[in-house]
């Protein structure tokens, strides 16, 4: 398991030099100047111009640029945005637990409903639930975000009135956050429905962002599961007289957890990627929109350090879930 | 006796709570910060100058109208030199966590204020990155040449020579009054990044909280000068969908929201809960001909192909009714707007003749869509389709092109540049300088005067103009060069947009506000 956990980790550093290539080089390339931007339809004089290339380190080399991102990443530092003046950082830091929140949620969600419906449908093969799961997985599969979230808000902000529009808590309420996680910092604010408020608010953000990795863990699951549910074992197992149950959620769903465990580290990727959309939408104050705006503003730094920390955290949930294959099933043998 | 008075308190605590009146605004983005002259973005100055900062001189709320700020009166002198500026007296600067004022705003605030943009040795001039982008934009650099601190109470602003716009320009968000002794302050702890963070001015709010991409919080400031605010608390709902923001106002989640969808406004129209506002914006959108490429240098050919421009058919696809056909460079909510200038008619038969009367046949251009939207012109592409579409009736093939935003605006200033851009202007300071200059003056070619139109009679009015103080005179130079304008034509001018604001009908006293921003001072809810 160490030897495993090292060579693992020692296949993270030079794709991690890979990320900051691909991160540093990425927004360079795109077309467009930040200080164009910037200036707008105002423009800029040509003195002014190497002026602010100069304060924003813009008039050295590329590769001197590179090595001094580098550097200062090497001391944990990220640099400064060029729009705001604020760390990168920080910017980060302030953003991330909003995405945290809303995307551990929407994975609850997604493996709380897409879990059991996989398993049934598989077990109840060519069944209306069946069928039905499959159709509904495949609608929320090709759903566009935005659509989604605008319907969603229109018939239950709207129409019903069930849940608020948008934000991550109703204004009545304010308090200093301390984690940053809205559920939490609304209990430890002692306010009296402040909790319910940010429950309300994280529902239909959580759904939206929730229906592709669904749709995407109801039919890995189902497939998962009729694969293994016509294995020798399973059979065995079967003329052993153990009861369906047993035979389904441990000697079946054991094994098929292998692939869904390997689909849900993957729609982690899928998250953050939804997040831009989903957080543009419903106002959430995370990483998704500050990125994207960071890209149309061509900050740099903004985007690099930004790419960085996402890359970074892709990699740790998958080597986290490369660690857990073991635990689902001990003959996994990480030491081979 | 104890437990009465904590009862008592708990009560008064709670009936204020009940009474304070609290304003919901549906904001379109973050501020890049909260000092003013760092930064371009309308989102910016409404979080920051609208609410927090006074300026010597203020555009009254809702016009382009200029009235005395934190200075009470201010004097020209005769050579248009020097402006002298007496301040207000007993103005109160905001308390907060990070800083309680000793004294009144005085001259020292209005010198540091300036000086941090004006002077590279100030201690504060690199701090938050040190790009004063209006500042320089708007020639200040050149144009001051010191300012000086009279006494507490004057001031007085040496110029290198005469420009009327000045006092304009003083009103502009980049010039917002900050503390000199809150920088002081932040200065020697070590803190200076906090000045630009946590904002201290003289405004009607004051900054309670700001939770970037969610919200902002703001308090009436008990001692604004001009009196407390009828709200008590002021929040920025950041929410940066357009049909979202709508969905909040409609289920009450916020009184005013910014930038409605084209799509939205008829259901606005008819929402009983909504009170849809609307104003002719301070802008205009326009196609500027290369006027030093032939055939283009012909004000003939010029005029001939602004005959063939059906721009009613352009306000009905484009803007979807959001907008008005403009006729001159300015738009008609500016001051010396000629309504006495006739436009090109739209006349594809005249325009056909008159192209042919100058030789010009089987003429093929380019025309230039901007990749973004702006209120003068939200859809850059499918204007160029009807331009090309109506140009193709009289005979002229016209390729679209684009690129991204920054490189468009780079290449289209090119003096070689091949083919006529579509682009457009939101004034700043309400001056018609503020657009004829900029756009249409010498100073521009190869710049911000994408006709690359250099025309001297025009010239010479709008360089008299400048340095003329008297409004009436002013007034009738610039008529003139409006006059000058239409009869070159180096541009095809468009439209200019109306600017909707939906409010809930319980909000009162809302003003929309020229210049695109939005101030919550004198606005109430019922």
């Amino acid at each position: 398991m160490f030897r495993f956990l090292l060579s693992r980790l020692m296949m993270i550093v030079p794709t991690f030099i890979g990320v900051t290539i691909a991160a540093f080089s990425f927004i360079r390339l795109l077309p467009g100047d930040p200080i164009l931007l910037m200036a707008g339809e105002r423009g800029v004089t040509p003195e002014r111009r190497a002026e602010l290339e100069q304060v924003m380190g813009f008039d050295r080399p590329l590769w001197e640029q590179y090595l001094g991102f580098l550097g200062d990443l090497l001391q944990g530092d990220l640099g400064v945005s060029i729009v705001t003046k604020a760390p990168v950082l920080e910017e980060f830091l302030g953003r991330f637990p909003a995405t945290i929140e809303l995307s551990v949620i929407a994975i609850i969600f997604a493996v709380a409903l897409g879990l059991p419906a996989g398993v049934i449908a598989a077990v109840r093969r060519g069944s209306i639930f069946d069928h039905t799961v499959m159709g509904v997985s495949l609608t929320g599969y090709s759903m566009p975000i935005f659509w989604w979230g605008l319907l969603l808000i229109i018939l239950f902000s709207g129409i019903l009135g069930w849940t608020p529009v948008s934000g991550r808590i109703s204004f009545l309420y304010y308090f200093e956050p301390v984690t940053g996680f809205m559920l939490i910092d609304s209990l430890l604010s002692g306010q009296s429905g402040a909790f319910q408020s940010a429950v309300m608010h994280l529902i239909l953000p959580a759904v939206v962002l929730g229906t592709i990795p669904l749709a995407v863990i109801a039919r890995q699951t189902r497939s998962a599961m009729l694969e293994v549910l016509s294995e020798d074992y399973v059979r065995t197992a079967r003329a052993k007289g153990l009861s369906p149950a047993r035979v389904i959620g441990v000697h079946a769903l054991r094994n098929a957890l292998i692939t869904v465990v390997t689909v849900i580290g993957l729609q982690v990727g899928v998250l953050l990627a939804g997040a831009i959309l989903t957080e543009t939408i419903f106002a959430w104050p995370g990483i998704g929109k500050w990125m994207i705006d960071s890209i149309f503003r061509r900050d740099y730094p903004s985007v690099q350090g930004g790419l960085l920390m996402i890359a970074s955290i892709v990699m740790l949930v998958n080597l986290i879930v490369d660690l857990t294959y073991g635990l689902i099933n001990p003959s996994i043998r990480h030491e081979r | 006796m104890k437990s009465r008075i904590i009862f008592a308190a708990v009560v008064a605590l709670f009936a204020t709570q009940l009474h304070a009146k609290t304003l919901i605004f549906c904001s379109e983005g973050s501020p890049e910060g909260f000092t003013p002259s760092l930064y371009t973005a309308g989102t910016t100055f409404d979080a920051s100058s609208r609410q927090v900062y006074n300026r010597l001189v203020e555009f009254e709320i809702g016009t382009t109208k200029i009235i005395p700020g934190l200075a009470e009166s201010w004097t020209i002198s005769p050579d248009g030199l020097i402006y002298t500026f007496k301040l207000r007296k007993g103005v109160k600067f905001h308390t907060t966590k990070d800083f309680t004022p000793s004294r009144d705003f005085n001259a020292e605030d209005v010198l540091f204020s300036f000086e941090r943009q004006f002077s590279k040795d100030h201690p504060y001039h690199m701090v938050s990155g040190g790009a004063y982008e209006y500042f320089n934009g708007m020639s200040m650099p050149d144009l001051i040449k010191r300012i000086e601190k009279v006494d507490d109470y004057t001031v007085r602003f040496v110029l290198n020579r005469p420009e009327s716009p000045m006092i304009a320009n003083l009103a502009m968000d980049f010039a917002s009054i900050h503390s000199a002794e809150y920088a002081e302050k932040m200065a020697t702890a070590g803190t200076m990044d906090t000045f630009d963070q946590s904002p201290v001015g003289t405004g009607p709010f004051q900054l309670v909280a700001y939770q970037k991409d969610a919200f902002i919080r703001y308090k009436a400031h008990p001692d604004f000068f001009r009196g407390k605010a009828a709200i008590d608390d002021l929040v920025f709902a950041i929410t940066p969908d357009a049909s979202v923001r709508y969905q909040k106002l409609k289920a009450g989640e916020c009184h005013v929201m910014p930038y409605p969808n084209p799509a939205d406004i008829a259901a606005m129209r008819t929402d009983p809960a909504v009170n849809l506002m609307s104003q002719e914006g301070l802008n205009v959108g326009y196609l500027a001909y290369n006027s030093l490429v032939p055939p283009f240098d012909n004000p003939r050919v010029r005029k001939a192909l602004n005959m063939a421009i059906n721009k009613q058919a352009i306000i009905d696809a484009v803007f979807q009714g959001a907008g008005k056909v403009a006729k001159n460079p300015i738009p008609p909510t500016i001051w010396s707007y000629n309504n006495a200038t006739a436009d090109d008619p739209y006349d594809p038969a005249a325009a056909k003749a008159a192209l042919a009367a100058e030789s010009v046949q089987n003429l093929k251009m380019k025309v230039w869509a901007m990749p973004v939207q702006r209120p003068y012109n939200p859809n850059a592409r499918r204007m160029a389709e009807l331009i090309q579409s109506d140009f193709g009736k009289v005979g002229v093939e016209v390729e679209i092109v684009s690129y991204e935003w920054g490189e468009y605006l780079k290449r289209s200033k090119e003096k070689d540049r091949d083919g006529a851009v579509l682009l457009g202007w939101t004034g700043d300071n309400g001056d018609p300088d503020n657009f004829l200059a900029v756009l249409l003056g010498c100073d521009g070619v190869g710049g911000s005067n994408r006709a690359q139109w250099c025309y001297q009679p025009f010239e010479d009015l709008i360089q008299k103009a400048k340095v003329v103080s008297d409004i009436a005179e002013r007034t009738r130079l610039y008529e003139q060069a409006q006059i000058e304008f239409k009869s070159q034509a180096p541009w095809a001018t468009i439209a200019h947009s109306v600017v909707f604001k939906p409010l809930r009908k319980e909000v009162v006293g809302f003003k929309i506000d020229p210049f695109g921003g939005h101030s919550f001072y004198g606005v109430d809810l019922k």
